[in-house]
């Protein structure tokens, strides 16, 4: 089973810098991080691989640093890695990224001389919060797609997705291949081991330039080829000015409650 | 031997403190700390003073009516230090917690001691600077740590609380205000009686303000966890590390078990259990730190070259804030990993040679098993000090008492045989005495009662404890 595994390196921090003027995200001076989603979806591919062979590649986008992420991922079981590199992808909303990786992933096919059989993707990024990316991959690549997946298990070459519910999850069977988005797992993603980070270090990243996907119709990516517009951009300031019911009995403070919320016209 | 609190003694406090606890309205904590098992007491008046002035204030009545006076800060002890044995007042230091200011050219900061530890490592982070002191309850007040002289996991590098401590403002039993120390690097200056009241566990003076050193943080840290089939390959694997020149900031040891425990508390699981189908053991866990990448790569290579060389099964490397992040709080969350699953617990914090403490620990689980307890071990191989966890769920409290004192007499025999001392970091509190005076002797003992006498003729400052034998 060949699986591809998307990944965004990410800043590692709470408050988000954005620039004032271009409304993107300041990366200079802030710390990077594997996007987490994506290091459980990694962890999932690594297991599903170990059980029934074959090879994880993971693909990227962004800048040269995002380098070290994908390095950090070929340090936890990922075989290969991939960054797609170029100033005509900087800004690209998550429509253009869509298209931009959906075509990488036929371009690493050719490359690798492989099929994909799964592509998975953290459910969303910490830093966009859109949860959109993975979604428009499986789009642009017509196959079936499954959200949210707790796990993904192989069972007689069948692939279940456990999708996250509100109360329990649904198990889906899906044909390949196909996409999935992945939340926090009930298992942790490993350690690398110092034997992984030195091979890690001692294998080669291959970049993707605009040349190299000179397939792609640039008028649809980039800030020029991204439909979404960003009108403003602000840290939600942290209110503390909640009521607290102290004293009333449990059916009282429903009642209270009930009328609080009505009065501030939130029911 | 001391004065019963009365109404006009009561009237007196309130007049020099604001926030002044009588009677029912005492908070039911300060009758204990975290080891509840060497006696509580309530104490009969509560005083949470803001400043210096008042905490001498407080203290100058007490000593002109007899009234017995227990410092406390955040109440997270283990040896029964901050319980008012004897009544009387209790002065909680807690709201004493300003960091009042920052001197980056002499790498100090100035601090009320309430302050809490998490507190101000983080405060020095901002500041780009590091607060090398790291003992496991990081919701401690820094006034407390000093006064137990608190080790913690970066002591292997950096050492204890004490080489932190330049300076600190005192409160003598008898009410007056001194300085002890001063903000410079060395001193032969006389007696050194800020080392004296370092780790004096509130019986000399209440310490109300610190003056501590602070180092520029390390730009890079990693942490290696390495699995071991067993504890004594793991810990013999200890002393190598200073041998070869390697400086690590801290070398953890754990067992099996004390991880399990902590995962389940935790809710995540964050260590491997078994390798290429052979169980784990028991497991090292290490970090370092340098100022560029390169040094630090190089160091965690030839640690890693060093453990796999002395037997073990394999190196993970906490590389990210994440993994670092998880793999420490496995290690934090041990104290109440074991609390939650137990009903009855005693401990004990021995300190030993480096090199003796993998066969001490086999001579510790045999006479746990000879006493019919639970034994819990972990601890800071690195500097030989343990922590050994006493646990019950179906003993009664009188015999769970009796096996425990059969099993420390013991322990405590052998650590002393082995080189070591009764306590690396939690202190005597109430609960070690007996202890304290059998491995230093009557001599030593008396020694340390003397000096108790100079800084505190009427004994009334948090009586019952460390020397104070009634």
């Amino acid at each position: 089973m060949n699986i591809c595994v998307c990944i965004k390196q990410v800043p590692d921090t709470n408050e988000i810098k954005i620039d004032p003027v271009t409304h993107n995200l300041v990366r200079a001076g802030v710390p990077s991080i594997v996007n987490p989603f994506d290091t459980y979806a990694l962890e999932v591919g690594v297991r599903l691989v170990e059980k029934v062979g074959g090879k994880v590649i993971v693909l990227s986008m962004g800048p040269k640093q995002a380098e070290e992420a994908i390095m950090t991922c070929l340090s936890v079981g990922a075989d290969e890695g991939y960054l797609i590199s170029g100033k005509s992808f900087g800004g690209s909303d998550t429509l253009a990224t869509g298209y931009i990786i959906s075509e990488a992933i036929k371009l690493v096919e050719e490359r690798e001389n492989l099929k994909f059989d799964l592509i998975l993707c953290g459910k969303q990024a910490i830093d966009g919060d859109t949860s959109q990316v993975g979604p428009q991959v499986a789009e642009c690549l017509d196959i079936p797609q499954v959200t949210y997946a707790l796990d993904v298990l192989e069972e007689n070459g069948e692939i279940h997705v456990k999708r996250e519910g509100e109360n329990g999850y649904d198990v889906i069977g899906v044909n390949l291949p196909a996409l999935v988005t992945v939340v926090r797992l009930p298992y942790e993603p490993r350690y690398p081991t110092l034997k992984s980070k030195l091979a890690a270090k001692k294998k080669e990243i291959k970049v993707l330039s605009e040349e190299d996907l000179s397939m792609l119709d640039y008028s649809k990516c980039g800030i020029k080829g991204s439909p979404t517009k960003v009108k403003k951009t602000y840290t939600p300031v942290n209110t503390k000015d909640g009521v607290i019911l102290k004293g009333l009995a449990a059916d009282e403070s429903a009642v209270k409650l009930a009328d609080i919320m009505h009065e501030a016209k939130l029911v | 031997m001391y004065n019963e609190l009365n109404q006009e003694i009561v009237d007196k406090i309130k007049k020099v403190c604001a926030k002044v606890y009588t009677g029912d309205d005492i908070n039911p904590d300060y009758a204990k700390d975290e080891m509840p098992i060497y006696g509580t007491r309530m104490p009969g008046l509560a005083a949470v003073p803001t400043s210096t002035e008042e905490v001498a204030a407080i203290v100058k009545i007490c000593y002109e009516n007899n009234i017995p006076v227990t410092p406390r800060g955040a109440g997270t002890g283990l040896v029964g230090g901050a319980v008012p044995l004897y009544g009387g007042v209790l002065i909680d230091l807690t709201k004493m917690n300003k960091i009042k200011s920052y001197d980056l050219e002499n790498f100090v900061v100035e601090i009320e001691a309430g302050v809490l530890l998490n507190d101000l490592a983080e405060d020095c982070l901002t500041k780009g600077m590091l607060f090398p002191p790291d003992p496991g309850e990081k919701f401690a007040c820094v006034g407390g740590n000093v006064a137990t002289n608190a080790g913690g996991m970066r002591a292997v590098k950096y050492g204890t609380t004490r080489d932190y401590v330049r300076a600190m403002t005192v409160v003598l039993p008898t009410g007056e205000i001194t300085k002890f120390g001063a903000t410079v690097s060395k001193t032969s200056s006389g007696y050194s009686l800020l080392n004296l009241m370092i780790g004096s566990e509130g019986t000399l003076g209440i310490i109300t303000e610190l003056t501590m050193k602070i180092i520029p943080k390390p730009k890079n840290v990693v942490s290696l966890i390495v699995p071991f089939e067993n504890l004594r390959t793991a810990l013999t694997t200890v002393p190598k590390f200073k041998l070869s020149h390697m400086n690590p900031q801290a070398i953890e040891f754990m067992e099996r078990e004390i991880v399990l425990s902590s995962e389940r508390y935790v809710g995540k699981e964050v260590f491997p259990k078994s390798l290429n189908g052979q169980d784990i053991g028991a497991y090292l866990l290490l970090t370092f730190d340098a100022n560029t990448p390169e040094e630090l790569d190089a160091m965690i290579e030839q640690a890693g070259e060093l453990v796999l060389e002395a037997g073990a099964m394999d190196v993970l490397v906490a590389d990210t804030p994440a993994k670092l992040k998880d793999a420490w709080a496995a290690r934090s969350s041990f104290l109440e990993a074991i609390m939650e699953e137990t009903k009855l617990l005693d401990e004990c914090d021995v300190v030993l040679p480096v090199n003796k403490i993998a066969d001490y620990l086999e001579f510790v689980n045999k006479t746990g098993e000879e006493c019919g307890l639970v034994i819990k071990s972990f601890g800071h191989a690195g500097d030989g000090n343990l922590h050994i966890y006493q646990c019950s769920n179906d003993l009664a409290e009188d015999e769970f008492k009796k096996r425990v004192d059969t099993f420390f007499e013991k322990i405590y025999k052998e650590a002393i045989n082995c080189g070591g001392l009764v306590s690396g970091e939690h202190g005597i509190g109430s609960g070690k005495i007996k202890y304290l005076a059998e491995s230093i002797g009557e001599v030593n003992m008396n020694l340390m009662e003397g000096i108790k006498k100079v800084f505190d003729p009427k004994m009334i400052l948090n009586p019952g404890k460390v020397c104070h034998r009634l």
